[in-house]
């Protein structure tokens, strides 16, 4: 069975269709890539599993539950972590503070106990704070956990995000373009921290631009265009599915595949 | 009926000010995102001004409104290169804050000039017109009749000129105005004039009917919110059909429910349109 | 010795001074501005609590203000309850009518916020304006009682008065702390920050705004009530706009977001305006360029600034010791 699933996922804005009509599946403890021009639909996509857009129609599985109309904080209980393509960090406060949060969904603290600073209080900042450094560790990122986020280069930012969305105990994770902004070399360090996290039973499913990163480390791709899987395979398959050199990766860019 | 008519014409007078004053809120909330809420001071700016002009320069009425339109018109472009400019990235709670801050500063710029007194303006147009039991001044016709032509130019500028077309690309889509090239510190800078002019425009038309004192900005900054979100925030022919509403809601309300609670009936009516739709009447489905 | 302790030693200093200020400063009209000014950083720990915290501006605090005052005075006055019984009931009467109004205004979002309680402010100033038989409308509300004494505590004087505001004000700021430094604190930083990475966190955003509007609606009506006990007089001018723009002020000049910004802002304000005497209508010349530029520049107040170039510092440091790490290192290398 499929770990998640989409059928006939549709979303549209006004008379705009954003996602038409996607059956989709990702397998438990791969990597999962979508790839697909600007303007695509993967974003929103990644919008309507993650609960912030209701769908027009069509439904999404996951591990076996309906979670379509889900609403998003309920999701992420499930298992379900993702980042953003812009980071959204609070930029003038320490990493470790910015990652510490991500760890309240599993938290029962409320604010009766903030007030009266209950043993539950006290033990629940403490998990918080070790699950933090537990995941900055993983990572890599311990030098820089009392660093101010502002003064900290894109590429650690980026896996401060990845951090924060470990931090919520996920089951899979999807990341909205980790690799934008960073140069060739931070890109490969970032391919490695994917694979690493499903060497530790996370599975992961990607937007990703970058041709090269994402041939060499996807399972599997899925293609986008004008909001319409035209194509799904192993990379291999991708690359010589004569619809996707037709429709998206033009000559430019079969050159950079190879 | 004929008070009923009477009250209905006063009804329009109020409305046409009201949108004088919200299509410029409008506009800027449109393009910029910003609640401004400094534009009510350059509303009562507006009407000093005027004042000013014919009283200390011994100006004519129009030329005090066209003096006054375009000094409140520079000083709403300064305000946006000076403030909201440096603002455009940063969390939207700190463009209130500094619209509040300039606010504050223009009232208190007021009073210390011209004093906290109230003030009457008196225009070379006093007369009435009697149509049978009904009378209207001169004055009521003019505001009605102005702010209609007005309009009227501003929808032929915003349809028909570049300049008019790339502020509403930029209020329709802003990602979108961006990618097609607009200058958007132009656009900015040409909508913080347009909604200065107006605002002094309103001021100094209404001005002879009601009185002049610093404070004269907060009802009015209220009223233009509440039009333009019942009319849905960035949209022109909402904000005219706000202001009509709310102008003649007011009035008939003071007539037939009571005086003391008229400025009442426009809170009462926000409320609880925000409360059914709090994104306004007309406001569309946004991605 | 640590920074937790050094700030420890300096909060403790500072509570006895102000535990000993009245009995040396003998000045009745400079503790009147102390323990008014304890009231009112009650009321801007509660806007600081939703804007600061929580990324929600309300322009209608000096209105739960009033409601807080009134509630006490009208209470107190035309039901002639017990001082401590209408108290409590104040606050709890401003709660709820702050937990709706906060129901249906927290459904709106950022600008629509803002403009919402903008206006809710100011039709809670007209109905305290209009509703004479009530309120006593623009005559005013007089004749609000002293607090009852607590067993052989009784407030009945200046100085006694400053000490029961100087106890809740201490209370306020040892809750507000707590608060912003529990997990529930994080959370409402967390939807600050970016209510759609909070939601994908896992946080209930809706929930957790509405119980941060009603925590900073306590705050508030504490205050008024505080305020109606202390001043006995009431008019519909403490719910106007300027009251709610001086509160903005206060905050945002002690900085937006922080513990002490509130104390900073309030105190410094207060004590310079009134030595600015007769000049007071026309404050608004200095302090309007003062909050927009603030804005501009250190969008967290003094408070914010202080800390900030207190980071860097630290950020430094730490920089330079790794360095030296590093040169270690090589050298081990070379070796």
């Amino acid at each position: 069975m499929a770990f998640v699933e989409t059928k006939g996922l549709t979303k549209q804005f006004g008379g705009l269709t954003a996602v038409n009509n996607v059956d989709f599946t990702i397998e438990r403890g791969q990597i999962t890539a979508i790839i697909g021009p600007n303007g695509a639909g993967k974003s929103t996509f990644f919008n309507l599993i993650s609960g912030f857009y209701p769908p027009t129609s069509g439904k999404v599985i996951f591990d076996g539950q309906d979670i379509t109309n889900v609403p998003p904080h309920k999701i992420a209980k499930l298992g379900i972590a993702r980042t953003f393509q812009t980071t959204h960090l609070f930029e003038t406060s320490t990493v470790l503070d910015n990652v510490i949060v991500g760890h309240r969904l599993r938290t029962k603290s409320r604010l009766f106990d903030a007030i009266f600073r209950t043993p539950r209080e006290k033990r629940e900042e403490r998990e918080a704070r070790e699950k933090a450094m537990e995941v900055l560790d993983f990572v890599g990122l311990t030098d820089l956990a009392d660093r101010q986020v502002a003064l900290i280069s894109q590429e650690a930012k980026k896996r401060t995000a990845f951090a924060l969305a470990l931090a919520t105990d996920p089951r899979i994770v999807f990341l909205d373009e980790p690799a934008a902004g960073i140069n060739p070399e931070e890109t490969d360090g970032l391919a490695e921290l994917m694979r690493k996290m499903v060497d530790h039973g996370i599975t992961v499913c990607t937007i990703e631009h970058k041709m090269q990163m994402i041939m060499n480390l996807a399972d599997k791709i899925m293609v986008l265009n004008q909001g319409e899987k035209i194509a799904e395979g192993t990379p291999d398959e991708i690359k010589n599915d004569p619809v996707v050199i037709e429709a998206y990766l033009g000559g430019e860019a079969v050159a950079e595949i190879e | 009926m004929d008070l009923f008519i009477q009250q209905l014409i006063n009804g329009l007078t109020l409305g046409s000010v009201y949108i004088l004053v919200g299509i410029g809120l409008t506009l800027v909330f449109g393009i910029l995102h910003i609640p401004n809420f400094a534009h009510g001071a350059l509303y009562m700016l507006g009407g000093y001004v005027t004042f000013m002009a014919m009283t200390s320069l011994g100006l004519h009425y129009v030329l005090g409104i066209i003096i006054s339109m375009i000094a409140v018109a520079l000083i709403a472009v300064l305000m946006e290169r000076g403030v909201f400019h440096h603002l455009r990235n940063a969390p939207p709670i700190h463009d209130k804050i500094a619209a509040i801050g300039i606010m504050l500063f223009l009232e208190a710029l007021v009073l210390v000039v011209w004093g906290a007194e109230y003030r009457n303006m008196n225009t070379p147009y006093s007369g009435t017109l009697n149509l049978g039991a009904v009378s209207i001044s001169t004055q009521r016709i003019i505001i009605i009749a102005v702010s209609v032509i007005v309009v009227l130019i501003l929808y032929w500028f915003l349809k028909k000129t570049m300049v008019g077309a790339s502020i509403i690309a930029m209020a329709q889509n802003r990602e979108g105005a961006y990618l097609v090239g607009i200058n958007a510190s132009k656009v900015a800078m040409m909508t913080f004039a347009i909604s200065g002019a107006l605002a002094a425009l309103a001021a100094s038309l209404s001005t002879p009917i009601n009185l002049l004192f610093p404070a004269m900005g907060h009802l009015v900054i209220m009223k233009a919110f509440i039009i333009v979100i019942i009319g849905g925030m960035g949209s022109i022919p909402g904000a005219i059909f706000g202001g009509y509403l709310l102008g003649i809601t007011e009035s008939l309300g003071a007539t037939y429910i009571s005086s003391d609670y008229k400025d009442l009936i426009a809170f009462v009516l926000l409320v609880i349109i925000m409360t059914w739709k709090p994104r306004g009447l007309f406001a569309k489905e946004v991605h | 010795m640590s920074s937790a302790m050094m700030k420890r030693i300096s909060i403790a200093i500072l509570i006895a001074i102000a535990v000993i200020f009245p009995l040396v400063v003998d000045n009745q009209y400079i503790s009147r501005l102390m323990t008014l000014s304890f009231i009112y950083i009650i009321a801007i720990y509660g806007m600081n609590l939703l804007a600061g915290f929580t990324g929600y501006l309300s322009l209608a605090h000096a209105g739960f203000f009033a409601v807080g005052a009134y509630a006490l005075g009208i209470f107190t006055t035309r039901y002639e309850m017990h001082f401590w019984l209408a108290f409590i009931l104040a606050i709890l009467f401003t709660t709820v009518v702050g937990a709706i109004i906060g129901l249906i205004a927290l459904r709106t979002r950022e600008h629509f916020f803002a403009i919402y309680t903008l206006i809710v402010g100011y039709l809670i100033y007209l109905i305290i304006d209009k509703w004479d038989e009530m309120t006593g409308g623009v005559r005013g509300l007089i004749g609000i009682p002293y607090p009852s004494a607590i067993g052989p505590l009784e407030f009945n004087n200046e100085l006694t008065m400053y000490y029961l505001n100087l106890f809740f004000f201490l209370l306020a700021t040892l809750v507000m702390a707590r608060i912003v430094h529990s997990l529930t604190g994080r959370t409402f930083i967390a939807i600050r920050n970016s209510e759609e990475l909070a939601q994908t966190l896992g946080i209930n955003t809706q929930t957790n705004k509405i119980t941060s509007f009603v925590i900073s609606i306590v705050f508030a009506g504490t205050a008024g009530a505080l305020y109606a006990a202390y001043v006995r007089f009431l008019g519909p001018d403490i719910a106007n706009l300027p009251m709610v723009f001086d509160f903005l002020m206060y905050l945002i000049v002690g900085g937006i977001g922080t513990i002490a910004g509130p104390i900073v802002g309030t105190m410094l304000i207060t004590f310079l305006t009134q030595s600015l005497q007769g000049l007071q209508e026309y404050r608004m010349l200095i302090f309007g360029p003062i909050l927009t530029l603030l804005v501009i520049f250190y969008p967290n107040g003094i408070v914010g600034a202080i800390s900030m170039f207190k980071m860097k510092f630290q950020n430094k440091r730490q920089e330079k010791a790794q360095n030296l790490q590093n040169q270690d290192k090589n050298e081990v290398k070379e070796g």
